[in-house]
């Protein structure tokens, strides 16, 4: 099977999904099937790899490109809805 | 393998071409620079839009940088320049900053040779001339740290940040840690990124100078933009998957790797350090591909998704596609499928299979933008006309 997602730097708390996963869908990363996506996650966007807490930092290439606004579970899809820019927080 | 080579020129840089370029100082005589190209089509003849009719002094500076980075580009031999008489960067005006430059140079003035016909039968005679004087030139062994590499992205699209850009950082990491220079620019595409970037900076005075890059960056773009500037990451972005600006300017500046900084130039400016340096440019691809080739670099890696075919003149250019569909509909500009990531290749792999054309495009072998003669050449301004 091939992969679906793509992690792309070994820091990072989410991957990418490489085309539309459907909810229940296994999570397949450098062949190893990981969990199952808990929605539809639709390609190109971020899937969380672990849970997120409430206000912990989102990394994707090694490093912080946004903060959670709530808690986000293992599998869950990770955008604009449970996110906040962190630009004008310094 | 790793054996590269090209040409020793006398002010110590080395050139992976060996160029005969017909360089115009103003827009006014590009007809005659034309009318050369088909009397002398294996001289490498540009044309622009620039040379007189902006008054600012940035401009100025922006102008006579770009012209003599082309004049003195390690890729190029000798140059023949077409001047009109009356510009603003005329040949007087530029001889001065030129006049170090080690290589056989042939100017003409349009309103002292006879007018147009009679100056590109002089030019096309003396290109002729300098493509067989030149032709004797031997490649030799070229040091790994004298070789510069620029770094671009153009036309992007959601996976451009996950394959090809990611896969340009990989090549990146490597020839800096060979000894060579890469350089990234762009500046608006590090918007959101300065507490990143300058973290990775040398010492104190360069993270300075990457906070003051990316903050001038910012405030052009509300200047220009106003409320909008906002849609520096767009509904489509979003649509993308990328969820702030943070995530979406990652996806550009993770192709010039993740080495340290060493320093920030100006546009179109000659590094001094090696290793990881920024270029203070813009983020329109064809604007800033001149600075990238004014700042001497001899290669240039491109990545796309939407697809561009757009190459530059005296330099290769790799276009790496970011996914298979636009690889396969445009194989006459593609050189790498870096959307081979999302069937599965392993990205080790893929990095192997881009460093081994790179060394095989240094030492000769032509890019498709290369052999396609796609050479666009027009550089950033400030100002409008008057």
């Amino acid at each position: 099977m091939k992969d679906n997602a793509i992690i792309i730097h070994p820091h990072d708390n989410v991957a990418v999904a490489l085309w539309t996963l459907a909810a229940g869908e296994l999570l397949r990363v450098k062949g190893v099937a990981c969990f199952p996506a808990r929605e539809a996650i639709p390609a190109s966007h971020k899937i969380a790899l672990r849970d997120i807490a409430e206000g912990e930092e989102i990394i994707k290439y090694g490093e912080t490109v946004a903060v959670s606004i709530k808690d986000i579970r293992e599998g869950e899809w990770v955008h604009t809805h449970n996110l906040e820019s962190q630009r004008w927080k310094k | 393998m790793n054996k590269i080579s090209g040409y020793e020129r006398n002010d110590g840089r080395f050139g992976i071409r060996n160029h005969v370029l017909v360089l115009p100082t103003v827009s006014c005589v590009n007809g005659v620079v034309n009318r050369i190209s088909r009397e002398a089509p294996e001289s490498v003849c540009i044309t622009h839009a620039h040379g007189c009719g902006r008054g600012g002094s940035r401009d100025r500076q922006i102008l006579f940088n770009i012209l003599t980075g082309m004049v003195g580009h390690p890729n190029v031999g000798a140059v023949v320049i077409i001047g009109l008489g009356c510009e603003v960067s005329s040949i007087k005006n530029l001889l001065p900053l030129i006049q170090n430059i080690q290589k056989p140079i042939v100017t003409f003035n349009v309103q002292d040779d006879g007018g147009s016909i009679s100056t590109a039968q002089k030019g096309a005679a003396a290109a002729r001339r300098l493509l067989s004087e030149i032709s004797n030139q031997r490649r030799v062994s070229l040091p790994w740290d004298k070789l510069l590499v620029s770094m671009e992205c153009g036309g992007s699209d959601a996976l451009s940040g996950v394959t090809a850009n990611v896969a340009l950082g990989a090549v990146a990491d490597w020839l800096v840690e060979k000894g060579a220079t890469v350089i990234l620019s762009e500046n608006t595409e590090m918007i959101g990124t300065a507490h990143i970037l300058s973290r990775r900076a040398k010492n104190e005075q360069v993270a300075g100078n990457i906070e003051e890059l990316v903050e001038r960056a910012e405030k052009l773009t509300h200047n220009i933009m106003g409320e909008l500037a906002g849609l520096v990451i767009s509904p489509g972005n979003m649509d993308g998957g990328m969820s702030t600006i943070a995530e979406k300017s990652m996806g550009c500046i993770c192709k010039g790797g993740t080495s340290t900084i060493n320093q920030v130039i100006d546009y179109g400016e000659i590094p001094k350090e090696r290793g990881l340096v920024l270029q203070d440019g813009p983020g329109y691809d064809c604007d800033s591909m001149a600075g990238l080739a004014a700042s001497g670099s001899q290669l240039m890696f491109f990545s796309t998704g939407r697809g561009t075919p757009a190459g530059f003149p005296v330099l290769p250019v790799i276009k790496v596609a970011s996914n298979s569909r636009i690889y396969q509909a445009m194989q006459d500009d593609m050189d790498v499928n870096a959307g081979s990531l999302v069937e599965g290749k392993p990205p080790a792999e893929l990095q192997a299979e881009m460093l081994e054309l790179m060394i095989r495009v240094i030492n000769g072998e032509e890019t498709k933008a290369e052999a396609n003669k796609m050479d666009i050449f027009t550089f950033m301004t400030v100002n409008p006309p008057f």
